[in-house]
Order: C-alpha cells, then structure tokens, then sequence
C-alpha cells in the first residue's frame, strides 16, 4: 500500500473537521487558542481575514464547522466555534488601525457590485486595499442585505452590523443606496465598469398557491414581513399567527411575530421533525419563546369570510415509506386553525427580472444564471455572481467564501491573466515541541461539557424587538469551552524512517488511533479490519506510513478520533512523531498564499 | 514520564468483554518509565490478555519486586491487589499469597536483575513446586535502574552502550526453566504482541507455574548497536517455532490444520491452546528435545521463541501440598485456628 500523500495541504486540512467544513475555511482551532490567551483582537482578526464579519457570523452563523467538529464524534457536543467566535467579537476592543487604511493607490479600475450583501461586501473588501473602485448599488436604504431586512435584531444588533459594514465602506468603497439596477445592459454599456459582481441574493419569497390566497391582506411572505418589520414599517401583528414552513426564516418570523403582539404562535411544518430544515439550535430558541411546532400538516386553503382572514384549513398527513423507498403521504383528515396572521416562510429564490436575455449572459432552464463553480464568471465576460444569486440560497459564510473567490477572477480578468490559472493554497507544518514534554497548545484533554448560552428572560425579550436575546458567554464559560477544542490543527506527524517499533504510541494512544500491520497491498479491507479499533466513520482519513525500517510494517493512524493529546509524541523515543502546527495559506485577490 | 494523565476519554466503538469493561478498564496509571521502554508493551500486552480473559481486575494480585520491571504492575489493572516486595523476593510473597488463598491469579512480574541474579534461588524454587502464577520475567539484559551495568542475561559479547563486551557468560532463563520442572515456558519479544498476547492468555489459564521470558529493549541503555537485546537485534535474530493460539472455553475449534503440525492442549477452566508448529523438527511437548533446540540455536546466536513447552500433567504446589480451596480469610475462625488441645493433638501424633 502507498503511503498516504502529505505532500499537500488537503490532507492536513481535512483533519481540521470545522476549517475543512467552513466554506471561508476560518482557522478556527488558531483563534480559539487565541481567545484562550486573551488576545481577542488577534481571534478577531484570524477570523476576519476569512469571514470577514465575525461579529455578525459569530451570532448567525448557519455553523457548518459544529457539525463537523471532532468533538462531537469523541463525546455528544461539539465546541460552541460560533458562540466563542462572538467572544472575541464583543472583547477585541479598537482595531481599526490594523486593518487596511486608505486612500489606496487606485488602479484605475472600477468594479461594480449589484447589492450591497455580505457577497458584494467580501468583494470590495478584497479589491478596494488593492486599488479598485468600486461602486455598491443596493435597492434598500442601508447596507446588509439579507444580514440587514431578513435577521432580526433580536439575534444581530444593528451596532453589530454597521461596525463590520463600517470597516469596508471605511476603506473607500463607493455606495450608492435606494439605488436598484433596473437594467444590467445598462449598467454594462454605459457604467464604464471593467467587471460587474452580481451579488443580489435571493430576495424572492415563495409564495403558496392556495386558494385564498390573495383574498386578505393578513397574509404576507415571510422575508418580505421581515423586512417590513427591519425597516420599521409593521409595528404588529394579530394575537393568533400562523407560520408555514419550517426552515431557519420560519423561526424569524414565528420569534418575530411573538413580539409584535402574537400570542398564540404556531409553526405549520408538513413533516416530522427530523425532515425539519430549521437549524436545531434556532428550533429549541423559538419554542422557548413559546412558539408551538405542529408536524405533518400541509396547508390546503385559507378562509377569508367578508374579507377578513378567519385561518387556514390544513390537510393532516401520515408519511409512509413506498416500495422504492420513497416518503409518501396520506391524508388523514382536514383541520382547521384559527389565525389573524399567516406568514409564509416555505423558501426564497433568486429574481434577475433585470437582467435582459440577450447580452450574453446564459440562463439554465431554471431561471438560474449559468455560473462558473470555480472562477464564478458567468457566460460573459466580464460579469460574475455570487452569494444566493449564483446558485440559489445558502447562507452568510458562503456568500463569503464566494466573494473571496470571485475576487480573485475579477483581479486577474482586470489585470488580462486567465481566470483558470488561480493561485495555490499552501501550507506551513511547524513543530510545537517547547521543551521535554511541552508543547505550544494545551494538550490535556478538558472534560468540560459544552457550555450552555444564557438567554435574557423571556418577558423582557417580548418587551424589545431589538434586544438581543443571547447574552454572551461570560469570562468562565469562555475559559471552559476554550479548553474542549482538541487543537486538531496540531498534527501527529509521522516520519516512518525513525520508527523502531516499540509500540509506545500504540499503547499510550487513550483512543486506538494507531496499529501497526503487515503490508495489505491494496486491499483497504484487510487493512481496517487489523485496526486497533473499529473504523467508525471511512470519509475520516486514514493516515498511513511508508514501510517501517525493521520489518517493512505499516503505521496507521485513524484520524476520525484522535483527541491530538500528543502522548504518541511524547512516549516516542526516537522522535518519529511530532505535534505540528499546521496553518492552511489561503490565497486572496492580490495575494497569493506562497510564492509561486 | 509524562506530564499529563492519559485522558480518560475512551474510543467510542471500544469492544466490551463479558464483564461489560473495555480494554481502558484494565489500565493503571500512568508509566514512568522511558518512553520506548519494552516493559509498557508488556504492561499493554497484559492488559489486552485480561481483557480477553474477561478476568475481573479484584480477583488478581500483582506481585513484583525490585527494578524497572517490577514497577510495572502500578501500570496495569487498577483494581487488582499488589504487593511490591523486596529485591527477588516476588516468588516468596506469591507463594505465601498463593497458599493463603488458592482463587487469587497470581501475576509475577519480574526483571533479569530480579529473578536472575538476586532472586534466582527464588524463582527456582517456586516454578519447581510448580505454584500455580504467571511468572513474566522482562529481560532487557541490562541493570537499567541504576544507569546500565550488565545484568545475568547478557550475552557474551553483547556490548554496553560505552562499547565494552561483556565476558561473562548468561544464565538462560528458558533453558533453566526447563531443567528444572517448569511445565510451561514460553519466551517472547515485547515487539511483537501478536506472539505475545495469546502466550499471556495461555499462561493466565495454566495450572501450574507459566514461565514467561520476554526480551524487553531498553531504550536508554540496551538499545544500541552491538547489544543483543535491542529492537533490531531481536527482530533479526529471532525465531518463532511455534505460534500458539488461545481458544476460549465457549470457543468451537473449527480450523483443521494438518495433522502433525497441530497440537490442541487443553487448559485450566475448560480454555484451550492451539499449538502450531513453525520449524518442523520442533515439539513442544518433549522437554528433552525442546531443551536441545533451545540450546542448538542459542548457540547460533538464534533466539527460539513461542510456547516453547507445555506440560498440564504435573500436579501444581496445590495438589502436591493439599492446601485447602477455601481461601484461609473465609475459612471460620475455629477451622483455622483449632485451639490448644488440636495442635497437642497433632503434637501427640509424632511423638
């Protein structure tokens, strides 16, 4: 068998489960043990050079990376990555002299950016130090974008967004608001651009085709009430709300509408629980507020009666599994819910009714722009989309990472390279060892649970729609979930030509990571059925040595639980492992990650 | 010695025994020996054994006395009693324990400077009685608890780390083992646990002495070029003749191998042992020839290892002494110390 390829980054970054899940790849482990010591500025910073908006991430993030998190294969909770996010957020205290100040030597290029969202954001955040002009158009009057109209203050303060939309505007970037495109030919023909960013999101709510449906005014598209409620134009609600869907918009409206004066709060989902779209944390929030959650019921019609809405009538179903192993359903009977209110939150989509259809910009069947995966250049040249408006809705943390990468296409198209010749990540591997058994990184496993969020109590919540309802972890809760990260950045790395097979590391390994075996050849099988322990997770890497000097064995390492305690490391007595640090170099507009 | 505790968080597909207890149960704390030391692999090959054996950690008592190797019960079953006596005194205290209470598994752990020099006239004594314990000698070859003197198992000519040979010829724990009586014996390389383990399983079922001689590198002092009990000298010149596999009680033996080259012996408690030949012209159920070999290929510079010799016939310390089955701690009072007028009873007797 060939010894697993360590030569590029990709192997190292994929046992770094939250940076490899982040679609920015944040370097969460680094920031972490940065808030550890206090240094909040500098977790701040790491972080910023990836998302961007760690403050307003660090509240709303849709948190791949916890999923993912290693921890929650070790013990049931991952680390709170978001919430500790939010700590170096709040503490980081000044930083704006640290971040690049005009006025920059300009270029003499002018980019223009359609929305003013967290994906036209990353663009001029990344072009603007490099001597870019570039122009925001946005339709509504303040910057954000779907940060702004669709997520409530209650869970992002407005402070928080205007500080991080600050710090780019602050770099010179030119924003036109209440300004909508009307006309892409026109802003191509006569804006005098050298390339256009679409970053328009994904402003279109679904609607139902019930019928009913338009025969009353109480009942309204959930991103669109948001946004009414954001901007200050609906002050209430009725007492009795119905909400259809179950995804994370749904929570907003339903904890929206229970401030606004609902009482009876009711979240209409067509299946159960585990079909529900809905983040489990925004879930358990809504119905602590009180919210309730009805499963499987589908909407079939709203009653209006002399013009005003009475409820909707709603089929009850029984899901069943067919024989091709598809979910069907059945009709049990109908049921009828009082309402004054129904908020449809059933998905949003994107709307390019300004883009003309014969300007060289391709349109799949769908509606959707035909949109590059890698360079996000659309079939003109010129033009690039991202965030939701490339490929439908996602989320903030890829409306960055798509920013960040169309950045980079739009820095090489102005400068006439080709987009496809992009520059590589890199990577540095640097040991920790400090002394005997000292290393740079806590290596002792903390057995701390995952730290609970305290909430500000319910009635002062319903008494102000802007105030945010997580409090912050406070100095201890910080100190204890610190420690639960497992620094899987911080890698067993195995140099075969030093091993004397003494199985020290096999022995001492507290999770049965490592077996040494006999040569299988090719046959994986043979292999994993010799670990130490059972592989419980085969998308996990295996880790594996060239031949051993005495006996031509292999060493395997399991990387699915590896706690990186680094007692492998430290009862090695020939040094054949060593606890590096590996730090993934990403490569930004104008910035390549290592010399080419 | 490291600086922190081995984490108590567990891999969580661990395999649990009939007990319920996973492999992390049968730990100790944590070693302080060099990092490399071949005795933790021993510690760790005695912890798989007893967790294969579903052996409960309170119905064993660790036995030890003086030197790196005698440290190594703290390393392994927590639970179980020990006794860390005085320098080569370890087979005196397991037979007084063994005596005393007869459903104790005694585990011997012992080192060449122990057993060999020191203890010697100890060790002979108990595996002539045959006292029923796991007797685990950790040969390394050299005096490492006091910076790396020879010891009574180095070969001749096997240097020390400054480079000077030694000139004084080795007592063979395997060859005076089997000149003495013992009914098994059994010589592995803490290398290599795939030999190891099923020897340990094997050992901890037998009814008698299980003398087990494990080649144990030192990694600070005899781990070097020109030492003939370092990692790489030992894989070289090792010789494995016969691979023993231990079969469970519940165990069907379904692998048929060809007769001659298989031997099944049955243990102590219904558990066997499947014996394997690997050189053809080795059996170990004939002491005397066994004992030859041994010799032969030790003077080839060769080390024979595997269940060397197994012998269930001959009577334990047990039946040859009658000692009682209850232990002496349950027996009542009046049982175990019948008074005045008993003992001038048995006085008379001889009189």
């Amino acid at each position: 068998m060939l010894p697993t390829d360590v030569s590029r980054p990709d192997y190292w970054h994929r046992v770094v489960d939250c940076q490899w899940a982040c679609p920015a790849h944040t370097n969460v482990p680094e920031y972490i043990r940065l808030i550890g010591q206090g240094r909040y500025a500098d977790a701040y910073l790491l972080n910023r050079e990836s998302n961007v908006f760690p403050g307003i991430l660090g509240r709303t993030c849709d948190r791949p990376c916890e999923p993912a998190c290693r921890r929650g294969r070790v013990e049931e909770q991952p680390v709170a990555i978001c919430r500790l996010k939010r700590v170096a957020a709040d503490l980081k205290g000044e930083i704006r002299d640290r971040l690049p100040r005009g006025p920059f030597r300009k270029n003499g290029k002018r980019i223009a950016c359609v929305g003013a969202g967290p994906a036209s954001l990353t663009v001029a955040n990344d072009l603007l130090p490099l001597g870019y002009e570039v122009t925001l158009f946005e339709k509504l009057s303040a910057p954000g974008g779907l940060m702004r109209s669709n997520i409530p203050a209650f869970r992002l303060p407005e402070s928080v967004l205007d500080e991080e939309i600050g710090y780019i505007l602050d770099m010179g970037a030119d924003l036109r608001l209440s300004t909508p495109i009307t006309s892409m030919r026109r802003l191509l023909e006569d804006g005098g651009f050298d390339a256009v960013f679409v970053g328009s999101g994904a402003p279109r709510g679904k609607d139902l085709d019930a019928p009913g449906r338009h025969d009353s005014p109480n009942v309204h598209v959930g991103i669109e009430w948001l946004e009414s409620v954001a901007f200050g134009h609906t002050t209430s609600v009725g007492e009795r709300v119905l909400v259809i869907g179950v995804g994370n918009t749904a929570m907003d409206c339903c904890r929206t509408a229970r401030r606004l004066g609902g009482r009876d709060v009711k979240v209409m989902a067509r299946r159960d629980r585990p079909y529900f779209k809905a983040s489990p944390w925004e879930l358990e929030d809504a119905e602590e507020e009180g919210v309730e959650i009805v499963v499987n019921h589908a909407p079939r019609e709203f009653v209006v009666r002399d013009g005003r809405l009475q409820g909707m009538l709603f089929d009850r179903l029984e899901w069943s599994v067919d024989a091709q192993g598809r979910q069907r359903s059945r009709t049990i009977d109908t049921v009828f819910f009082p309402a004054d209110d129904v908020i449809l939150a059933i998905g949003q989509e994107t709307a390019f009714p300004w883009i003309e259809r014969d300007i060289g910009i391709a349109f799949d069947a769908s509606g959707q722009p035909v949109v590059d995966r890698v360079t996000h250049q659309s079939s003109r040249e010129g033009v690039f989309f991202g965030g939701d408006a490339a490929w439908g809705p996602l989320n903030i943390i890829w409306a960055v990472a798509h920013g960040h990468a169309a950045a980079i296409s739009i820095d090489l198209h102005c400068r006439g390279e080709p987009l496809d010749r992009r520059p590589p990540q890199g990577m540095r591997l640097v040991s920790t060892k400090m002394g005997l058994h000292e290393w740079s990184y806590a290596n002792d496993y903390d057995a701390s649970r995952r730290q609970k969020m305290v909430h500000v109590d319910l009635e002062r919540r319903f008494g102000d729609l802007r105030l945010e309802v997580e409090v912050g972890f406070d100095a201890a809760q910080t100190a204890r979930e610190v420690a639960r990260c497992l620094n899987c950045d911080v890698h067993t790395v195995f140099r075969a030509s030093a091993c004397i097979e003494c199985d020290a590391c096999i022995d001492i390994c507290p999770v049965q990571c490592l077996t040494i075996v006999r040569d299988p050849g090719d046959d994986l099988q043979a292999l994993e059925a010799r670990l130490s322990a059972p592989r419980a997770h085969p998308d996990q890497p295996l880790y594996v040595s060239g031949p051993l000097p005495q006996t031509a064995r292999l060493m395997v390492k399991d990387e699915d639980v590896c706690i990186h305690c680094g007692l492998c490391t430290e009862r090695c007595p020939t040094s054949a492992w060593d606890m590096q640090k590996f730090d993934l170099l990403q490569p930004y507009a104008g910035r390549p990650a290592c010399p080419t | 010695m490291t600086y922190i505790k081995k984490p108590a968080v567990r891999h969580p597909g661990l395999e649990k025994n009939a007990l319920g207890l996973t492999l992390r149960d049968y730990e100790g704390s944590m070693s302080t020996l060099c990092a490399g030391c071949g005795h933790d692999s021993i510690t760790a090959a005695i912890i798989r054994a007893c967790h294969a054996l579903s052996i409960a950690p309170h119905t064993v008592a660790k036995l030890s006395g003086i030197g790196c190797s005698s440290k190594t019960p703290t390393y392994f079953l927590g639970g179980a009693h020990g006794f860390n006596s005085a320098h080569g005194r370890m087979p005196a205290i397991a037979t007084g324990a063994g005596a005393a209470n007869r459903r104790l598994l005694l585990l011997g752990v012992s080192g060449d400077g122990d057993s060999l020099s020191i203890g010697l006239g100890q060790m002979a004594h108990a595996i002539r009685r045959n006292l029923r314990m796991t007797y685990i000698l950790e040969n390394n070859g050299v005096y490492g608890l006091t910076k790396g003197q020879f010891s009574a198992s180095t070969d001749l000519g096997s240097k020390s780390r400054r480079g000077d040979p030694n000139v004084v010829p080795p007592i063979d724990p395997v060859l005076l083992a089997l000149s003495i009586g013992a009914t098994f014996v059994a010589r592995s390389f803490s290398g290599d646990k795939d030999q190891l383990v099923p020897i340990l399983e094997a050992a901890l079922c037998h009814d008698g002495l299980a003398f087990v001689d494990v080649i144990s590198p030192c990694v600070t002092f005899n781990d070097h070029e020109g030492s003939t009990k370092s990692y790489a000298y030992v894989r070289k010149h090792g010789l494995p003749v016969v691979h023993a596999d231990f079969v469970p009680p519940a165990d069907p033996i379904t692998l048929e191998q060809e007769p001659g080259t298989t031997q099944i012996v049955p243990l102590h408690g219904g558990a066997r042992v499947r014996l394997t030949k690997v050189a053809q012209d080795y059996d170990p159920r004939d002491r005397v020839r066994a004992f030859a070999f041994v010799q032969e290929h030790l003077a080839r510079g060769e080390i024979v290892t595997g269940l060397l010799f197994l012998d269930e016939s001959r009577p334990s310390m047990h039946e040859v002494m009658g000692t009682v089955e209850t232990p002496l701690v349950e027996l009542p009072y009046e049982s175990l110390c019948p008074g005045a007028a008993a003992l001038d009873a048995i006085t008379e007797q001889w009189r």
